[in-house]
C-alpha cells in the first residue's frame, strides 16, 4: 500500500508543479496547494502505514501507529493553511490593483 | 599597549555625540588628546635602552587568532609616526575644516583609521594584521570620498578602494600559505622559521602575493594610480593617510618580512626594480603636474618607491637608510603637504600655473616651505634631514652584488636610475617651492586675496619642520633612541649606523653634487623641455586600463545578471526546480541510493484503493479544467479524500484538522474566486507546454523512486518509541500527537501560532490597505 500512496503522491506533486508553472494566479495557488497535499501524504507514508492503533493511550494496547510524522504533518497542515491564505489574498490584491492576473504581465520594469 | 590601540576606535563611537556641539566648539579640540596621549605613551618607550614588548589578548582562540601586539623597533617608530602626526593632523583640521562640514564623520573615520593603522603596525598575527589593514583602506575609502558630492572624489575613493583591497586579498592568500608552511599565525615565529618558509614549493606564491599586497597599499608602479586620484580627499588625509601612514602600510609590510625574504634573489630583484621604476617614473610624472597636491602626490609614489627599493637591496646600510627615511619623509612631506593645504585654502587654488609670488604675502608658510623642499630635494646643507638619507640611499645602490645576467644588468643600473630620479625630484621640489612663492603675483587669477594662514594652522606644520632641523642637526639624538632600533628590527641583527654630514670625496657624494648642478640646469631651462614631459606616454595609460576594466566588469555583470534576472515567475520556477531535480538525482546516483526491494509493506484494500484513484484523477483533472468553480471544488475532492486517507491510517487528529482547514480553505477560494477572472485556456506554445510536462512528470518520477528506496532502505530503528512511550508519563496526556505538539516539540508549534499570526497580520493589512486613491 505504501508504494501506491507513494505513487499518488508524486502524481499530486507533479500536478502542483505544472500548476505551478502556468501564467495565472490562480493555478499558482492551486499548485501550491497540491503540493503541500503531497507533501504531508509523503511524510506519513514514509512512516509505515497501518502499524498498530491510533496514538491514544489505551490499557492493554502496546502496538500504536507513529505519532512522531503526525504531530509534524500536524504542523505542516496549519502551516500550508497559512500559506494557501496569504496566497490567496495576495493574489485578490495583486489583481484589485494592477487588473491582471496573468504572471508575465506582472514582471515589472527593468528599473527598479 | 591594547589600550593605545583601541582608545581611538573608542572616542569613534563618541564623536558622533560629541559632534552636537560643533557649532560651539569645534568637535577637534574635544578629541585632540587622545593621539597625543598615545604619542607620549610610545614616546616613554624611545631610548638607547628599548627593549621589545609583548602584550597578548585571546581573539579567537579555535582559529589561532589573537590580538597580540609586539613593539620592536619598527612598531614604535611606526606607532609614533602615527600618534604623532595624528595629533598635528587634528590640531590642522581644525582650522581647514569649519564647523558646517561633517565633522563627526570626518573624525569618525580618521579615529577609526587610527586605531587600524596602529594595528596593523603591532600586530604580531598575521590575521589581525590583515584585519586592521583592510581596516585602513576602507577607513581611506571613506575618507577620499568625504566630499561625496562630488563626482572626483567618489571616483578617487572608488579607485583606492578596487586597488587596495586588491592587494589586501592577495595580502591574505600570503598569510594563509605562511601559516600553512610555518604552521603558526605569529609573524615572530615565522621569521625563525625563515628557512622553513624559503625552502617550501609555495615559497614563490607568496613572495608574489605578499609583493602584490604590498604594492598596491604603498602605490608602487603600476598600481601608483590610486594615489593622484586620492588627492580629492580633504587635505589633512592626504597629509595623514596618503603620505606619512597609510600608504607606509606596504612599506611596513616589506619590513616586518625582510627578515624572512631579504636575502632571496628574486626578492632583491623584483623589490629593486619595481622600487626604482616607482622612484623614476613618479618623480618624472611629477614635473608634469600642475597641481600642487599633484605634484606632492607623484613625489610621495616616487619617494615610497625609493624606499621599497632599498628594502629590496636589503644590504644594512639600505636597510638603515630605508628606515631613517621613513620618518624624515614624514616630516617634510607632512608638513609639504599642509603648506600646500594653506595655500590652498587661503587663496582658493592649488593650480600653480595661477600661482606665483605669494613670498609677501605669507611669509611664514613660505619659510615653512623652503626648509620641507629643500630637504626633499635633498640639498646637501647640515640641517636638512632630507640630505641624510638621500645620501645613505646613494651609498646603498653601490654596494650591491649579485649573480645571473639580468641581475647584473640591474645592479649597474641602480646608481644611474637613481641619480635620474633624484634630479627629477630636485626639479619638482625647486619647481614647487618657486613656482608658488617666488615670481609674478597673478592677483587677477586668484579666486581670493591671500593672506597667511592663522597662527594656530601654521603650528603643526612648524613642528615638522622643526622635526627636519633637530633630526638634520642632531642626527644621532635620533639615531641611538629610535633608528637604530628599527634598523635591527628589520635587518633581523644588529644594525647600527652613524649618520654623518660629512662623508668625504666618497662616490655619493659625487653623486649628490651631480643631483643638485644637472637639477639646477634643468630646472632653469624647463620651459624648453616642456615637450618632452608632455610627450611621453602620461598616467592616462594606466588610467586607461583602470577604466576600461572597471567598464567592462561592470558591463559584464550587467549582462550575466539580467541574463537570469529575467523577471519571470515561471523561469525561476523552472530553474529552481531543474536545480532540485539536478542535484537530488546526482546524489541519489553518487551515493547508489536506488533500492526497489520492496519489503513489509501495509495490505492493499480496496476502499482505499478507491479514494487514491479518485484523488489521483482530481489532481491530473486540475489541470485541464477552466472553470473556476470547477476548480475550486475539485481541490476539495483531493483535501478530503486527504482526510479520508488520514482515517485510514490511524491518524484521527490529521483527519479532523484537515477536514476543517480545507473547509476554511474552500470557502476562502470561492470567496477569493469571486473577485478574480475566469480561467483561460492555455494559450503557451507546445515547446513551454512540453517543458512543463516534462519537468512535472520527470519530478514526479524522481519522488517517486527517492520514496520507494527510502522506504526501502531504514538505516536507523525509529525513535517514535520513545513518545509512545513518555507521553504518558512525562507528558501527562493520553493523546501522543497532542503531547508531541504542545510539550516535547512545544517551541514548533509556538512558532507555528507564530506563523500563522503573521499571515493573518499580512492579510488584514493587505485587504485594508487603502494606498491614496489618485495611484494605480
Amino acid at each position: 500500500m505504501e508504494i501506491i500512496m507513494t505513487g499518488l503522491a508524486s502524481i499530486l506533486f507533479g500536478a502542483g508543479i505544472y500548476n505551478l508553472l502556468q501564467k495565472q494566479l490562480l493555478r499558482i495557488v492551486v499548485g501550491t496547494v497540491l503540493i503541500s497535499h503531497g507533501a504531508h501524504l509523503y511524510f506519513l507514508t514514509m512512516a509505515q502505514l497501518k502499524r498498530g492503533a491510533p496514538p491514544l493511550v489505551v490499557d492493554g494496547v502496546t502496538e500504536y501507529a507513529d505519532p512522531l510524522p503526525q504531530a509534524l504533518v500536524l504542523t505542516a497542515i496549519v502551516i500550508a493553511f497559512g500559506v494557501t491564505s496569504f496566497l490567496l489574498v495576495l493574489a485578490y490584491r495583486t489583481y484589485t490593483l494592477n487588473k491582471t492576473d496573468n504572471m508575465e504581465e506582472l514582471r515589472g520594469s527593468d528599473h527598479e | 599597549m591594547i589600550y593605545a590601540v583601541f582608545a581611538p576606535l573608542l572616542f569613534a563611537v563618541l564623536i558622533p555625540f560629541l559632534s552636537r556641539w560643533k557649532e560651539k566648539v569645534h568637535t577637534g579640540w574635544l578629541i585632540l588628546p587622545v593621539p597625543f596621549l598615545i604619542f607620549l605613551y610610545f614616546l616613554q618607550f624611545v631610548g638607547p635602552n628599548f627593549e621589545p614588548q609583548v602584550q597578548s589578548v585571546q581573539w579567537i582562540p579555535s582559529l589561532d587568532i589573537s590580538l597580540s601586539f609586539h613593539l620592536d623597533g619598527l612598531s614604535l617608530l611606526f606607532a609614533l609616526l602615527i600618534s604623532g602626526i595624528g595629533t598635528l593632523v587634528v590640531l590642522y583640521s581644525i582650522y581647514y575644516l569649519n564647523h558646517k562640514e561633517q565633522l563627526g564623520h570626518f573624525y569618525t573615520y580618521l579615529y577609526i583609521f587610527m586605531t587600524a593603522m596602529l594595528g596593523v603596525v603591532l600586530s604580531d598575527n598575521v590575521f589581525a594584521l590583515y584585519a586592521f589593514w583592510e581596516f585602513t583602506s576602507i577607513s581611506s575609502f571613506l575618507l577620499i570620498g568625504y566630499w561625496h558630492y562630488r563626482e572626483r572624489s567618489r571616483y578617487g575613493a572608488l579607485k583606492s578602494m578596487l586597488i587596495t583591497v586588491l592587494g589586501g586579498f592577495s595580502l591574505l592568500a600570503g598569510i594563509i600559505l605562511l601559516t600553512i608552511v610555518t604552521g603558526t599565525t605569529s609573524i615572530r615565529e615565522m621569521v625563525a622559521q625563515a628557512d622553513v618558509i624559503v625552502d617550501s614549493h609555495y615559497f614563490p606564491f607568496i613572495l608574489a602575493f605578499l609583493l602584490l599586497g604590498a604594492f598596491t597599499k604603498s602605490a608602487q608602479f603600476p598600481f601608483h594610480i590610486w594615489l593622484p586620484d586620492a588627492m580629492e580627499a580633504p587635505t589633512p588625509v592626504s597629509a595623514y593617510l596618503h603620505s606619512a601612514t597609510m600608504v607606509k602600510a606596504g612599506i611596513y609590510l616589506m619590513a616586518r618580512f625582510s627578515p624572512i625574504l631579504g636575502g632571496e634573489p628574486n626578492f632583491f630583484f623584483l623589490l629593486s626594480l619595481f622600487g626604482i621604476v616607482t622612484l623614476v617614473w613618479g618623480s618624472f610624472m611629477a614635473v608634469r603636474q600642475t597641481d600642487l597636491k599633484g605634484i606632492l602626490a607623484y613625489s610621495t609614489i616616487s619617494q615610497l618607491g625609493m624606499i621599497m627599493a632599498m628594502l629590496g637591496f636589503g644590504t644594512d646600510v639600505a636597510l638603515f637608510a630605508a628606515v631613517f627615511h621613513i620618518l624624515n619623509h614624514a616630516t617634510f612631506k607632512g608638513s609639504l603637504f599642509m603648506v600646500a593645504g594653506i595655500v590652498d585654502h587661503e587663496t582658493g587654488t592649488r593650480d600653480i600655473r595661477k600661482l606665483g609670488g605669494l613670498m609677501t604675502f605669507m611669509p611664514i608658510s613660505f619659510t615653512l616651505a623652503i626648509f620641507g623642499t629643500f630637504s626633499m630635494a635633498g640639498v646637501p646643507l647640515p640641517f636638512l634631514n632630507g640630505f641624510y638619507s638621500k645620501e645613505m640611499f646613494f651609498d646603498a645602490t653601490l654596494v650591491n652584488s649579485a649573480t645571473g645576467p639580468f641581475m647584473e644588468a640591474l645592479v649597474a643600473a641602480l646608481p644611474v636610475l637613481a641619480v635620474v630620479g633624484s634630479i627629477f625630484t630636485f626639479v619638482y621640489s625647486m619647481y614647487l617651492f618657486f613656482g608658488t612663492f617666488t615670481g609674478k603675483y597673478k592677483e587677477e587669477e586668484l579666486p581670493q586675496t591671500p593672506h597667511e594662514a592663522p597662527k594656530m594652522m601654521l603650528l603643526p606644520p612648524f613642528i615638522l619642520v622643526l622635526g627636519v632641523i633637530t633630526i638634520g642637526l642632531f642626527p644621532e639624538m635620533f639615531n641611538q633612541g629610535l633608528i637604530t632600533h628599527a634598523a635591527d628590527a628589520v635587518f633581523g641583527a644588529e644594525n647600527n649606523k652613524d649618520i654623518y654630514f660629512w662623508h668625504g670625496l666618497v662616490p655619493a657624494f659625487y653623486m649628490s653634487v651631480a643631483v643638485v648642478v644637472l637639477g639646477i640646469v634643468l630646472y632653469l631651462t624647463k620651459s624648453k623641455w616642456e615637450g618632452i614631459y608632455s610627450v611621453l606616454p602620461g598616467r592616462l595609460s594606466f588610467n586607461r586600463v583602470y577604466d576600461w576594466l572597471i567598464e567592462n566588469i561592470e558591463k559584464g555583470s550587467n549582462k550575466i545578471t539580467t541574463s537570469y534576472m529575467t523577471g519571470s515567475l515561471r523561469f525561476y520556477m523552472v530553474l529552481v526546480i531543474t536545480a532540485i531535480f539536478a542535484i537530488t538525482l546526482g546524489v541519489l546516483i553518487q551515493t547508489n541510493g536506488v533500492n526497489f526491494e520492496v519489503t513489509d509493506v501495509a495490505p492493499i484494500t480496496v476502499k482505499e484503493l478507491i479514494v487514491a484513484a479518485i484523488m489521483a484523477i482530481a489532481a491530473i483533472a486540475t489541470i485541464f479544467v477552466h472553470n473556476r468553480i470547477a476548480i475550486i471544488l475539485i481541490v476539495g475532492v483531493i483535501g478530503y479524500g486527504l482526510a479520508i486517507l488520514f482515517v485510514f491510517y490511524r491518524a484521527p487528529d490529521l483527519a479532523l484538522t484537515q477536514l476543517i482547514v480545507e473547509t476554511v480553505t474552500v470557502v476562502l477560494f470561492m470567496l477569493c474566486f469571486y473577485h478574480l477572472p475566469n480561467l483561460q485556456k492555455s494559450t503557451t506554445p507546445l515547446l513551454t507546454k512540453g517543458v512543463n510536462v516534462a519537468i512535472s512528470v520527470g519530478f514526479g518520477l524522481l519522488l517517486m523512486v527517492i520514496g520507494v528506496s527510502a522506504y526501502n532502505s531504514r538505516a536507523f530503528d525509529s525513535i517514535a518509541d520513545y513518545y509512545i512511550e513518555n507521553a504518558d508519563p512525562l507528558g501527562g496526556g493520553y493523546n501522543m500527537v497532542n503531547v508531541i505538539l504542545v510539550d516535547f516539540r512545544g517551541i514548533d508549534t509556538l512558532f507555528e501560532v507564530a506563523v500563522l499570526f503573521g499571515a493573518a497580520l499580512a492579510i488584514i493589512a493587505m485587504i485594508k490597505l487603502r494606498r491614496d486613491k489618485g495611484a494605480k
